[in-house]
């Protein structure tokens, strides 16, 4: 019985991440042209706009191979499964002992590697050039994000991201140098993974400044379809992780019962929320920086991030 | 039993390797050699693969051969059954590929003798079990790897390639000798019972470590002794290749890890931190000169420089760990070591042979000259794109595993006193990091320009797929890739007897681990499941897939490239292997490489072309290894006057000599 009530949780935190996607992307749209005094799309343009590339036929470039109609599916995929990792309104999922954080960051490093290669599989320039700059830029966010996982896995005495998050919601944890830290770095880093502004741009078609638009040029119809549904779900991912991590308040504990699953759902819609409102509130206040700035602000999150695990590794004798 | 089965496998392989040289130039000879070397190497596989399991072990067996006091002392424990394991399914495994590439040999008589022979030589040196005939074997098996490397030895850059390794070679043999020397002591105890017995002074230990490293490192590849393997790895024929970076690397980890964690006896904390760094700069140094290199053997060849730098942080990490008697801790980065060198071996072979498929299919190793294969070479593509992702360490692959476990150890380390330690470890982890990433970076540009993307020359476009035998090997191996990473836990079970062995304990025993997880400490602190992560990969890459066919418009059209609108037909406005690498290039090579980019733009109204030109400066070999040689050539230079001397001079040269030989000896009494 509680194995099944577990997999309902599990299944109903996995469906619940794919309905909530595209309308975490439709608030930060609608409150950016708010913030510009437009009136903005409405909040479920993402959604009609998925079921839009949907209806259209897919329009393939000549020489693109397997891979390329391939890859869609392994990124959705890949993306889907670490977002139905991350602890979203409960904290002890069923399966959560499967991938702990680190794996959760690989899981999206695949969906990166395959993206990367989607873009270059058909042979033009924009693609390459956005293959290239994604994985200059993974290259600093990627080892940032391991300094911030390694400093929270110190301070928890695990990488499994329940337990992180059940020791988050303790008393044990105090006001902590390093947990500011890691805040402000996953927070670079979640902005440069997520292509945001003042990493790249998400709205751009100015071609020389697109890093993400530019892989997934040659993709139409449904395998676009996917590719966005995929990066709205990062973007939900790591706003996720961070309300899990840093803002663990409502979070159902494992065997809760019902009451507390609803509370945890609808606190788990607010952070949504919150930091969606946040982010729009920042890329309005921030203009694009060169790409080649761009090692400078992931260079600033790996050594916050290093700085943070330094702390914990003198200040602590060990676990 | 299986020490004796191992000594006749490896005696068989020597006899092979008589007969190749007598029917090598035969027309049959090429399969029949590869058949039968193939054969001993899977038997000798499974035998270690048996003995390892079965825990029938440390058996010594003395030969009447070798120095007359001594004999020739042969054993096969733990570490040695595991290490052959390894050995003996590459030798296998590129034995087999041989037999489907080994056709296109122009001189098969240059390789199939030496072939054998050095499989013959890499088992002898794990199974030898004293210092005269772990040189000789080790000696036996750098000649023979040389011999390959100047299998073509008509090619341009071959005989450079041969020199310098031969060079570095004998110098490792040097630094092996003294170490031994050192080991054995003034008795001359040189059989491994013996040294272990009576160990060492302290200040000689030391001087132990940095020879192992000098000896044992400049054969695996460590930084700054790397120089010889981007160079000697890729000269000699791809299956070569393979064996040497996929297998003959790990022989060098064995006598590191011979002699630093069995022989030399108690263990200094700040070894671990020597060796760590030591890692961490190899990992990332590695994997730059990887991403700026533009032939896709030596990319493969720079790429085992950083995967040795892995595993040597994990070797390092499992020393400081043993000093500091954290047994537990110890064995779960020794592990980890040893699960790389494992997956590294799996991964590399594949991704030597792939290479050796499109040298072979299109006569190019530069990537830029190559592209669109996904087309023309599907199955080698498909294989590849799965070594790609393992060497990636993207889960399920099995480099993931053992990227996992280090990482596992590097956050075990806070409990070290040391405060070197404590300081010295984040770093070396954010320096992991990276070197993980750039690896990802490296290998997305690997395929996505060689496999991906429209053909770059008339050669590579009319391409063809490799042979029957090729493919199968291949794919096998990256479907291994695949089943060690889903199943990592039976694999660090077999390390049991090794750790037990050396650390006097072991992990958790993995395979009765609820669902198979791997779990190095406890449950709480960390577990990972491959086979779960796949299962749900696939599954909801089958559930999207189905969901999507059913909602959405089945319609596909074909069409010309888009391109925003602006497609030119060249090929050679695709990015290149160059510009791919230029962003990365900018970041870390402008420090590290010294990278000067050049744009000569030709002044408004002419019509030259522009031209742009990248210079990068290879800081090691120009700061270390180019003083060296220009010391030795100014000293043969002044000592060339030797040449020419009288014999009255000569002869009192000799007399000279003499005296002061004698002079010292006395005063040493």
């Amino acid at each position: 019985m509680a194995l099944i009530r577990d997999l309902a949780v599990q299944g109903a935190e996995m469906l619940l991440v794919l309905i909530l996607a595209p309308l975490v992307t439709g608030v930060v749209r609608k409150f950016k042209a708010r913030l510009l005094r437009r009136v903005g799309p409405p909040l479920i343009q993402p959604y009609r706009e998925l079921a839009r590339l949907l209806r259209k036929e897919v329009v393939l470039a000549d020489n693109a191979s397997w891979l390329f109609r391939a890859a869609p599916y392994l990124i959705f995929a890949a993306t889907w499964v670490a977002a139905a990792l991350v602890p979203t309104f409960a904290v002890g999922l069923v399966f959560s002992w499967s991938a702990d954080l680190i794996a959760i960051v690989a899981l999206l490093g695949s969906a990166r590697f395959f993206l990367a290669l989607a873009g270059m599989d058909v042979g033009t320039s924009f693609g390459g050039i956005g293959s290239s700059r994604e994985v200059m830029i993974a290259s600093l966010a990627e080892p940032a994000m391991i300094m911030i996982i390694f400093a929270l896995a110190l301070l928890a005495g695990s990488t499994q991201l329940s337990t992180i998050a059940a020791y988050m919601l303790s008393p044990h944890v105090g006001l902590r140098v390093t947990l500011a830290m890691a805040l402000v770095a996953i927070i670079m880093v979640g902005i440069a993974e997520n292509a945001r502004v003042p990493i790249d741009n998400p709205t751009t078609h100015l071609e020389l400044t697109m890093v993400h638009e530019a892989m997934v040029l040659e993709y139409s119809g449904r395998h676009l379809a996917l590719i966005e549904l995929s990066a709205e779900l990062k973007l939900l991912l790591y706003l996720s992780l961070i309300a899990c991590v840093f803002l663990p308040w409502g979070l159902a504990p494992p065997g809760a019962g019902w009451s507390a699953y609803a509370l945890g759902a609808s606190s788990y819609v607010a952070k949504l929320m919150a930091g969606a409102i946040a982010l729009a509130f920042f890329e309005t206040a921030i203009a694009k920086m060169r790409v080649f700035r761009i090692p400078g602000f992931l260079g600033a999150a790996l050594m916050l991030g290093l700085l943070g695990t330094l702390f914990l590794f003198v200040s602590r004798g060990g676990l | 039993m299986p020490l004796a089965i191992s000594l006749l496998g490896s005696v068989g392989l020597l006899s092979l390797s008589i007969v190749a040289a007598i029917i090598g130039r035969l027309r049959l000879a090429t399969s029949v050699v590869y058949l039968a070397s193939f054969g001993l190497s899977l038997g000798l596989f499974a035998n270690a693969a048996l003995a390892l399991l079965r825990s029938d072990l440390a058996v010594t067996l003395i030969l009447p051969f070798g120095l007359p006091w001594i004999g020739a002392h042969f054993r096969m424990d733990a570490l040695a059954s595991f290490f052959l394991v390894v050995i003996n399914f590459g030798g296998a495994a590129a034995s087999l590929y041989a037999v489907g590439y080994g056709r296109h040999e122009e001189t098969p008589s240059r390789v199939l003798p030496f072939f054998a022979a050095f499989l013959a030589g890499m088992n002898l040196v794990l199974l030898s079990d004293d210092a005269f005939t772990f040189l000789l074997s080790w000696e036996f098996m750098s000649l023979m790897s040389w011999a390959l490397v100047m299998a073509h030895h008509r090619a341009p850059d071959n005989a450079r390639a041969g020199y310098v390794y031969l060079l570095m070679a004998s110098l490792g043999t040097f630094a092996l000798l003294l170490a031994f020397g050192l080991l054995a002591g003034p008795a001359g105890g040189y059989g491994f019972d013996a040294i272990r017995a009576s160990h060492a002074a302290a200040p000689y230990t030391t001087l132990v470590l940095v020879l192992a490293l000098l000896g044992a490192g400049s054969k695996a590849g460590l930084v700054p002794l790397h120089a010889w393997l981007p160079l000697a790895h890729p000269a000699a024929p791809s299956h070569v290749s393979a064996l040497m970076s996929g297998v003959m690397t790990k022989v060098a980890v064995y006598a590191f890890i011979r002699i630093v964690f069995d022989l030399v006896g108690p263990l200094e904390w700040w070894w671990g931190l020597l060796v760590i760094v030591l890692g961490g700069v190899t990992a990332l140094m590695g994997v730059l000169y990887a991403l700026f290199e533009t032939d896709i053997k030596r990319v493969l060849a720079y790429s085992t420089v950083e995967n040795i730098g892995f595993i040597f942080v994990g070797l390092g990490l499992s020393l400081a760990f043993a000093a500091g008697h954290f047994a537990a801790a110890a064995i779960v980065a020794f592990v980890a070591a040893l699960l790389h060198v494992l997956n590294h071996s799996l991964f590399k072979s594949l991704l030597f042979f792939g290479a050796g498929a499109v040298q072979t299919a299109t006569g190019e190793r530069d990537m830029e000259r190559l592209g669109g294969l996904i087309h023309r070479m599907p199955m080698t593509a498909l294989a590849m794109l799965g070594g790609a992702a393992a060497i990636s360490a993207l889960p399920p692959f099995n480099g993931f595993v053992s990227e996992w476990m280090t990482f596992q150890a590097i956050l075990l380390s806070p409990q070290l006193p040391q405060w070197g330690l404590k300081l010295v470890v984040p770093a070396v982890g954010a320096l992991l990091a990276l070197s993980v990433t750039l690896a990802a970076a490296c290998f997305v540009r690997f395929y996505g320009i060689v496999f991906l993307s429209r053909p770059r020359s008339a050669a590579a476009a009319a391409a063809g797929e490799t042979d029957r035998i090729s493919q199968t090997v291949m794919l096998a191996l990256a479907g291994l890739c695949l089943l060690a990473g889903i199943l990592p836990g039976y694999i660090a079970d077999a390390m049991t007897p090794a750790t037990q062995a050396l650390f006097n304990g072991h992990m958790p025993r993995q395979s009765s681990i609820a669902w198979l997880s791997l779990v190095p400490i406890s449950k709480a602190r960390s577990s990972y499941n491959g086979m779960l992560v796949f299962f749900f990969i696939a599954a909801s890459a089958s559930m999207a897939a189905y969901g999507v066919h059913r909602l959405s418009s089945r319609v596909t059209r074909r069409a010309p490239i888009w391109d925003c609108g602006f497609p030119d037909p060249s090929p050679l406005v695709q990015y290149t292997a160059g510009s791919f690498s230029q962003p990365i290039r900018r970041v870390f090579g402008t420090l590290l490489f010294r990278a000067r980019e050049q744009v000569k733009m030709p002044p408004p109204g002419e019509m030259a072309p522009a031209q742009f030109s990248v210079r990068l400066n290879d800081i090691i070999w120009n700061t270390l290894y180019l003083p060296v040689a220009e010391g030795v050539r100014l000293a043969t230079d002044r000592l060339n006057i030797l040449q020419f001397l009288t014999i009255r001079s000569y002869l009192s040269l000799v007399f000279g000599a003499l005296v002061a030989l004698l002079l010292v000896v006395a005063l040493w009494r």
